[in-house]
């Protein structure tokens, strides 16, 4: 069987095995082995696709496998992977082993609940490996569906009304994107060809440039909305703050990256001439999403808003850099996705395990708990000096990429929104050493603190196997950002060559 | 040539001491991790020794030109075609220069801190946080790139903000880390604006590239401005920002004294003698760009360090914590450097500021650690940062109060010590240059001497303080580096830095200028005289002086309010005016507009239900009805 298809067939086989659990105990450890065994498959993907193009193999898509199973409107069961995909595949595998230990001890409907995990997993994965539009989609909705479950039973706070929000806005988000896909589908071949879902066949075709002004706008805000694009990010904050630790650690982690990865794959590549024409619109949408969401984090005195913020702050510092349409910006992006998965998960996590401790997520009503649980703030130090992207851990490399490669455009107004986007990382300094000061620091203020205890050894394997991931990658950032730009040079090439006959409006 | 890779281990050893006593240090005594972060840091100044000695004098015939050496590189990051973040290792004079300073006060303050430390809670993660510094100032140093440099500028960021806050339990040291950290940080910002104008226009990172009087960033002229000045000039100002908020430039000094929250040993390492200093370092690292594109740049250089050090001396002359007297003296000296590079020119003895700020760099870093680390023996004696709590030390502290004796000759500028020498230099550079900066920096030399004999008096003679526990002498372990940093401090002046370090590598010609020299030493002395008449003995005179100035005095004490003007950005402007309203605005406007969609949806949905009644009547009626009005639509419209 082909490794990919892998990928969505062993969560299948751990919810079937979760079925036949009998207690927590052994329901979680079945998610662990499952996700485990998930983990090492991703780490067997990376080091064959490694190989594969050291071997010198330049296909664009490797693992490439294809099989009809809709005739009548020719939807394939495509798959294949380039160095982005297996760079999101290996972020994906490694957000949802940390998230089941980070929910070790979910008590209520155990079963139910890592079976929602896993089957979202499942989605997730099955979008990364896709290269058929309509495919793509359906484990996009995959993904998507079992999340208003986990927040709506297991969330804490107004959790009916967030779960609601959050599935009403993505599912608008859904409903353009189905319009951008079937428009794209319409004009997938010259008149008469066989129309198909396949985005490289799609590729090889221009879809007229009047269909492409008119679909792009759907397509980016589509994927836009979950990549928390401005105005459209309301969902993430009360969705974030009502979510379980897990749920909050997959959906900002990864889905919102669904947003990111979509947008390039399919906004941007598809309709290239569309993307140039409008760039600058969205260009500065996600601009005051990036200096927006800073601000908007420096005035929240909960935990999970003030993430939630953040999130809104660098994923749109993914869409901006994507929209810059040059190689060394759309590679920072692709860096920014996997580094802001997994910093954001470990501050979910670390929410999370906190919570668990104080019961309370409000930032002033904490204090000096370095002291008492060592473990959990010198992680939660290191989490926030990836956000604001120190170096030696994956921010910086992610973030530095983008700002060095938007600044080469030659035109004033990109240089000018880059400048802009790069004052996030004072702002950014001062909400992370705000909330380390106020949560960490200084002495105890609560009493009854004093008795709480330290990282538990689930809690210490979930931070730590994000944490190992985040260095890894600040301080070895070459062949992670080599592997993205292989596969990135021919589709920039594409995006860019078509369109120099097109003059921006700048 | 000479292989000079080794040069790596320099910066890694520590690296290592730092891994493993932070992963491992509380599982072991104390004491063994002051002997491993020592030892370390040992081995590193005895590599840099010998480098230095290779560099300059085995490896060098006299009347060459001191070759800059890419001793190590490896690709880090590439970004694009031709931009590649390396990391690696120049060893060129300023480096070799820096290697030197860097790891032989680290090393004296490593050696002190094991007594100063002692006993205190989190002694393994001080020494990891000591080693960590020196990893990220050593990298700084041989940074081959500017890149490079920015990395491990922001890691050096990081490790004084670890080192700030190591009482974190303690608020004002949690407020002065976030400050230094912020403050930093925002002059970062100009420096990656610089980095990234600086790079567009030369697509280069390469420090030999860029410093080549032949290459991108010189040669070409970028000479279509903004607001008067060429890009290359607005590119040079704001890695100047950078600089000048590491260095603790006006007005992006106010952190620094708050910075004294931290321990005694790491002022005086990191706001001392080394981090401070690396804006001193960046402007000297890119001076051909500075010198050779205008030179408006390099002029603003000059003010803004002339200014600093005026107004750093004034401030020092009014405060009463010792530690804050020796920061705003810090401030005031790198104000001396700066000024020292602004007014020097490239090449031959036009270049004599740059050795000039380059020696007294050298000089400060032994004589400012000294201070600090004499200001921490008598703290650890008396438990106490100010001076009212002092006086009559010179009893029960012998050997610090010699060594603090010697290290305010030299700030004084008083024959033979380093800090005359290094001092005179800087004077003659702004002779030849500016008038104006000449009697500005002349006037700082009678404030420096003024305020460090106040400081010197009021701690050793004035009042005889009864003390609860009669103060002791530090053990050996703290005194020795004493003495070490006190006999550098009197001897580094007769090294030889006109033929070592120079603007372009070739020796120059420099000699003692008695019209600069007589007249700087005059000033000192009167400061001292001053000082001797107003503090040596406990009195009634130096109110009566601060109340005939009431109004200045007051302004001084106070700092000139910056902190309130920082208080009032931070605070108000960000906090209050921007974020607040922002956040408002994002839950009572923008996703009040999304909650409005969905409630006028819910609101529709409502009033349209009641059609699906199931009642057939109304399906009847409504069926009719409908029906008329459909045929009375045909008959009228069509």
């Amino acid at each position: 069987m082909n490794i990919l298809t892998l990928f969505v067939v062993i969560p299948v086989l751990t919810v079937i095995a979760i079925l036949f659990s009998k207690d927590m105990k052994q329901t979680r450890l079945i998610s662990a082995i499952g996700m485990g065994i998930q983990l090492i498959l991703a780490g067997i993907l990376v080091y064959s696709y490694l190989g594969m193009r050291k071997a010198g193999i330049t296909d664009e898509f490797l693992f490439y496998f294809d099989a009809l199973w809709f005739k009548t409107l020719n939807i394939h069961y495509t798959i294949g992977v380039d160095g982005i995909s297996v760079a999101m595949i290996a972020l994906t595998s490694i957000v949802v082993f940390a998230g089941v230990f980070a929910s070790w001890t979910v008590e209520t409907l155990h079963k139910e609940f890592f079976i929602s995990l896993i089957v979202l997993a499942s989605g997730v994965f099955g979008f990364f490996i896709s290269l058929d539009l309509f495919t793509m989609f359906l484990f996009y909705e995959i993904a998507v569906i079992p999340m208003y479950l986990l927040i709506g039973i297991w969330g804490s706070g107004p959790k009916e009304y967030s779960a609601m929000k959050l599935t009403l806005m993505l599912m608008a988000g859904s409903a353009l994107l189905f319009v951008a896909i079937l428009g794209i589908y319409f004009y997938s071949a010259p008149a008469g060809g066989q129309l198909t879902f396949n985005l490289l066949e799609i590729a090889k075709n221009k879809i007229p440039i009047e269909m492409q002004r008119f679909l792009f706008p759907f397509a980016f805000i589509g994927f836009g909305i979950l990549g928390a694009l401005f105005p459209f990010h309301t969902w993430s904050p009360d969705g974030h703050a009502s979510a379980p630790t897990a749920v909050s650690m997959l959906h900002a982690g990864v889905l919102m990256k669904l947003g990111g990865y979509g947008a390039f794959r399919v906004a941007l590549y598809l309709l290239p001439e569309a993307a140039h024409e409008q760039a600058w619109i969205f260009l500065i949408l996600t601009g005051i999403s990036v200096v927006y969401g800073a601000f908007g984090a420096i005035a929240q005195k909960d935990l999970k808003y003030i993430n939630a913020y953040s999130s809104v702050s660098h994923c749109g510092l993914v869409l901006f850099a994507l929209l810059m349409l040059n190689q060394a910006a759309m590679n920072g992006a692709i860096i920014q996705m996997i580094s802001h998965g997994l910093m954001t998960a470990l501050f979910f996590a670390l929410i999370g395990m906190i919570y668990g401790r104080t019961h309370t997520r409000i930032v002033s009503e904490m204090g000096g708990l370095m002291k008492i649980m060592p473990f959990l703030g010198v992680c939660w130090v290191i989490a926030g000096m990836a956000s604001l992207g120190l170096p030696g851990l994956s921010g910086f490399v992610a973030e530095m990429t983008i700002f060095i490669g938007s600044f080469q455009h030659t035109d004033t107004f990109h240089r000018f929104m880059t400048i802009l986007a790069t004052t996030s990382i004072v702002v950014t300094a001062v909400y992370i050493l705000r909330v380390v000061g106020a949560l960490l620091l200084g002495p105890v203020k609560n009493d009854h603190f004093l008795e709480l205890e330290d990282a538990k050894w689930y809690e210490r394997l979930s931070t730590v196997t994000l944490i190992l991931s985040i260095a890894a990658i600040g301080i070895a950032p070459l062949w992670l950002s080599d592997m993205i730009g292989f596969s990135l040079a021919p589709m920039v090439d594409k995006i860019n060559s078509v369109t120099a006959s097109i003059a921006g409006i700048f | 040539m000479v292989n000079y890779a080794y040069t790596l281990l320099i910066p890694l050893i520590p690296l290592a001491v730092f891994l493993f006593l932070g992963l491992t240090g509380h599982k072991y005594k104390p004491i063994v991790s002051g002997i491993i972060g020592t030892l370390g840091l040992g081995i590193g100044a005895i590599l840099s020794y010998a480098t230095a000695i290779s560099y300059f004098f085995v490896n060098h015939v006299d009347g060459t030109k001191l070759e800059s050496i890419k001793a190590f590189e490896i690709p880090w990051l590439h970004i694009t075609e031709n931009l590649t973040i390396s990391l690696g290792s120049l060893i060129d004079p300023i480096s070799v220069m820096m290697l030197v300073v860097i790891t032989t006060v680290s090393l004296m303050v490593h050696i002190y801190s094991i007594g100063y430390m002692k006993g205190e809670k989190g002694y393994h993660r001080f020494f990891a946080f000591l080693s960590l510094f020196t990893f990220s100032m050593l990298g700084l140093v041989m940074a081959t790139n500017i890149f490079q440099m920015y990395i491990f500028w922001e890691l050096v960021g990081l490790s004084s903000y670890l080192l700030i806050g190591f009482y974190y339990t303690k608020p004002s040291a949690v407020a002065a880390s976030k400050k230094a950290f912020i403050v930093t940080r925002f002059a970062d910002l100009g420096f990656l604006i610089g980095i990234l104008m600086l790079s567009f226009f030369t697509q280069t990172f390469d420090f030999q590239t860029l410093t080549n009087p032949n290459g991108p960033a010189i040669a070409n002229n970028y000479g279509t401005g903004f607001m008067g000045l060429s890009l290359i000039t607005w590119a040079l100002l704001f890695i100047f920002m950078g600089g000048a908020g590491k260095s603790a430039m006006f007005p992006l000094h106010i952190w620094l004294p708050d910075a004294m929250e931290g321990p005694t040993p790491v002022s005086a390492l990191i706001h001392a003698a080394t981090m401070v200093v690396a804006g001193v370092y960046l402007v000297a690292r890119l001076f051909p760009v500075y010198a050779l594109t205008g030179g408006d740049a390099l002029h603003v250089v000059a003010w803004v360090g002339g200014f600093s050090s005026l107004f750093a001396a004034v401030i020092a002359c009014t405060q009463t914590d010792i530690k804050r007297v020796l920061a705003y003296s810090t401030m005031s000296q790198i104000g001396y450097m700066m000024l020292a590079l602004g007014v020097s020119g490239y090449g031959g003895h036009d270049g004599l500021g740059f050795m000039a700020a380059n020696f007294h760099l050298f000089t400060h870093a032994m004589f400012k650690a000294l201070l600090f680390l004499g200001a921490g023996a008598v703290i650890h004696a008396v438990h106490s940062n100010e001076m009212g709590d002092m006086g009559g030390l010179r009893k029960y502290l012998p050997i610090t109060h010699i060594t603090f004796l010697i290290a305010c000759l030299t700030i004084a500028g008083v024959p033979p010590f380093s800090g005359f020498w290094s001092k005179d230099e800087i004077l003659v550079a702004a002779w030849h240059h500016d008038k104006v900066l000449f009697i500005i920096e002349f006037l700082v030399a009678g404030l420096t001497a003024f305020y460090m004999f106040r400081l010197y008096y009021n701690i050793f003679w004035n009042k005889d303080t009864h003390y609860h526990h009669t103060p002791h002498e530090s053990p050996l372990v703290m005194t020795i580096p004493l003495m070490i940093l006190a006999f550098g401090a009197v001897v580094s002046g007769f090294l030889p830095f006109h033929k070592m370090v120079t603007s372009d590598g070739m020796a120059i010609e420099s000699h003692i200028d008695f019209a600069v020299a007589i007249p700087s030493v005059l000033i000192g002395l009167i400061g001292i005289a001053v000082a001797t008449v107003m503090y040596r003995k406990p009195g009634s005179l130096p109110d009566k002086i601060a109340g005939t100035f009431k109004n200045f005095y007051k302004w001084a004490y106070h700092k000139f309010y910056m902190d309130e003007v920082y208080l009032f950005v931070t605070k108000k402007i960000i906090f209050r005016y921007i974020s607040a309203p922002l956040a408002w605005f994002d839950r009572h406007v923008v996703d009040a507009s999304m909650n409005g969609i969905a409630n006028t949806v819910d609101a529709t949905s409502k009033s349209v239900r009641g059609f699906q009644s199931g009642r057939i009547q109304q399906y009847g009626y409504v069926f009719v009805v409908g029906a008329i009005l459909l045929v009375l639509l045909f008959i009228y419209i069509f």
